[in-house]
């Protein structure tokens, strides 16, 4: 405490220029030496959105799980689809894997919710990386993101599919009983 | 009055603390989350905090002791001479400073001051102790014995060493991280030329058992080097005891400045090495260039307190780490340690969480200066080398930290430490599919991954 209220006392104005008034301390890609988090990374990852899980078996929830503990990532990503319409009407994730990984997962979910199946297909990993300014070392972390949404979508189909098999297999014992 | 006016937002700030008015608190220099009027709040991953990070990361370096920098102040401002200036005061001086702390450094392992040599550092130590000695008996000796676990620069020094035509035997250890010592012997050859094994490994804080490893060699004829970088000071080392023909030693994990270190080199029976420095013959020709007076000086200075400490601190760091995992251990479960307990150097505590992830985590302790082992914050995406060496699954090794206590690490910030980490790995596990499978009774390791 002392040396801090006399530190800067004791500094030379010229070392303080030097030091660009404290300045070297409070740039943080001074302190991070170039790996600073983007403020949007930090922000998903302290508060984060759409955190939670929704029930596996309810058909109208379709959940993408992708990656692997041994890589360091898993991302499981759910949304829940309004059958009539088509539209992606709520979505949850949860993520093991650095704050990079957390926060595309984060933003997967925002962007997916309210837009048609089809559309957040075309979701690619580099807007997500864009979006939160990924370092090149942390662009799998979205890449897993895009396949996170495209593996919830493709289990949601398969879910309806089999479902739709189920309705055509009971009316069918039900015509042969009749 | 600018002091009181420094204080009064600190007092303001100590309600939301759990050791709230106390006035020890008032005094702290610990981080807390600044308020948005504070001018002299860091911006650190992202958040802005006033004051500095806690330090618990002591096996990376270690605060300089105050009364080593007034040990070596002197030498910087007024006796400034060169120690090798054999014709004034001011080099007759640097060198009787030289050697003084020569004896110093020697008399913390049980040596000879002949037998102690100043270098830049433990790196360069392990260079000239690995191809000096590999070198200079290159006709006779083509084989070295060392560990997996061993710093990179001995590994590296190995690999160099194999490009040149040598053999080396990388020897396993145990999942305690103990090396096998029947193993040991087992593996030197009528041509083994050096073993090396370091003596507290700087990841996991384990000891390895140096009495038994330098008697065999000593039967075998073998020299036995250990890189004691990080034992120097904290275990008690004797190299006649143990029977070591080489070591390395580095000031800045004891409390002494950094760039400077020294490489212990045996007479009875002499090993010979093959310098790494050519030049003018300093030190016995062993390292060309002048020796640093001031830091030499430290390194004494830090080695005099070191002996006179070692059994204070040594207390300390173990209820400190007993405080800690208690600590983390009585709120959160699946937590391992990594490595063994009964041989470890008790400063350095590795911590896995399951299902957490070490680069979030490390994310979210932002006021706690701490590493990890995970892959993330290595520049290759591979989880450590010493981790995996030790048989850690990959998942879990992804979730490793290291804390590091000494001999400066107060009670406060032990419970600091424990409250944010317990903080953010319940946070991270609210966040983790794998935590929330685990406590649905799924294995996670019968899933099949999607590989990409």
């Amino acid at each position: 405490m002392l040396l801090r209220a006399g530190g800067r006392r004791l500094l030379a104005p010229g070392l303080r220029r030097v030091l660009g008034g404290g300045g070297l301390l409070a740039d943080p890609v001074a302190v991070g030496g170039g790996r600073a988090y983007h403020e949007r990374v930090v922000d998903h990852y302290e508060n984060p959105r759409n955190v939670g899980s929704f029930e596996n078996d309810d058909p109208s929830v379709g959940t993408g799980l992708v990656g692997a503990p041994a890589c360091g990532d898993v991302m499981k990503l759910q949304i829940r689809v309004d059958e009539s319409s088509g539209k992606i009407v709520d979505a949850c994730f949860k993520t093991f894997g650095c704050g990079s990984a957390i926060a595309s997962s984060s933003v997967a979910t925002e962007w997916v919710k309210g837009k048609q199946m089809e559309e957040v297909l075309t979701i690619k990993n580099s807007e997500i990386a864009k979006h939160l300014s990924l370092p090149p070392v942390k662009l799998h972390c979205s890449m897993l993101a895009e396949d996170a949404i495209k593996a919830a979508v493709k289990n949601y189909e398969a879910k309806k599919a089999k479902l739709g098999q189920k309705g055509k297999v009971t009316a069918a014992e039900k015509a042969a009983e009749a | 009055m600018a002091l009181s006016r420094r204080l009064l937002p600190l007092l303001r700030r100590g309600g939301c603390l759990s050791a709230s008015a106390s006035p020890a608190r008032a005094l702290s220099m610990a981080a807390v989350p600044a308020d948005a009027d504070q001018e002299e709040a860091v911006t650190v991953k992202g958040v802005r905090i006033s004051g500095r990070p806690l330090y618990m990361d002591m096996q990376a370096t270690t605060p300089v002791d105050p009364r080593v920098l007034d040990a070596m102040l002197p030498f910087y401002l007024s006796r400034y001479g060169n120690p090798h200036s054999r014709t004034h005061l001011y080099g007759w001086e640097s060198d009787a400073a030289v050697e003084e702390a020569r004896a110093r450094v020697a008399s913390l392992v049980g040596a000879d001051p002949r037998e102690i040599f100043f270098t830049s550092g433990a790196t360069e130590c392990n260079n000239i102790a690995v191809k000096g000695v590999m070198r200079f008996y290159r006709d006779r000796r083509r084989h070295v014995i060392t560990t997996q676990t061993e710093h990179k620069c001995v590994l590296d020094s190995c690999r160099y060493l194999q490009q040149e035509g040598f053999e080396v035997t990388y020897l396993p250890v145990r999942p305690d991280g103990l090396v096998d010592v029947a193993q040991l012997a087992d593996a030197i050859r009528p041509d083994t030329g050096l073993v090396s094994v370091m003596a507290v490994n700087n990841e996991i804080g384990v000891v390895q058992p140096l009495e038994e490893i330098g008697r065999i060699c000593r039967e075998k004829g073998v020299p036995f080097h250990t890189d004691a970088a990080q034992a120097l000071g904290k275990i008690p080392i004797d190299v006649n005891q143990m029977g070591i023909g080489l070591m390395s030693l580095s000031a800045h994990k004891i409390y002494g400045p950094k760039g400077v270190g020294a490489l212990y080199l045996r007479r009875r029976p002499r090993i010979r090495v093959e310098p790494q420095m050519s030049g003018g013959g300093q030190e016995r020709g062993i390292r060309s260039g002048t020796v640093p007076t001031p830091l030499v000086v430290g390194f004494g200075a830090a080695c005099e307190i070191a002996a006179k400490e070692m059994d204070y601190d040594h207390r300390r760091a173990t209820t400190l780490q007993k405080r800690l995992l208690d600590g983390i251990r009585g709120q959160v479960d699946d937590v391992v340690i990594n490595g063994s307990m009964e041989h470890r150097y008790p400063g350095n505590l590795n911590l896995s969480f399951a299902y957490v992830e070490g680069e979030s985590l490390l994310m979210g302790l932002k006021e706690v200066a701490v590493s990890s082992g995970s892959a993330c914050t290595s520049a290759s995406l591979e989880p450590s080398y010493v981790l995996r060496a030790l048989g850690v699954e990959e998942d879990m090794a992804h979730t490793s930290i290291r804390f590091g206590i000494g001999r400066f690490t107060t009670e406060e910030e032990v419970d600091r430490a424990t409250e944010l980490t317990v903080h953010q790995v319940k946070k991270l596990r609210d966040m983790s599919p794998l935590y929330e499978m685990a406590k649905a009774g799924i294995d996670i390791k019968s899933i099949q991954w999607a590989q990409h």
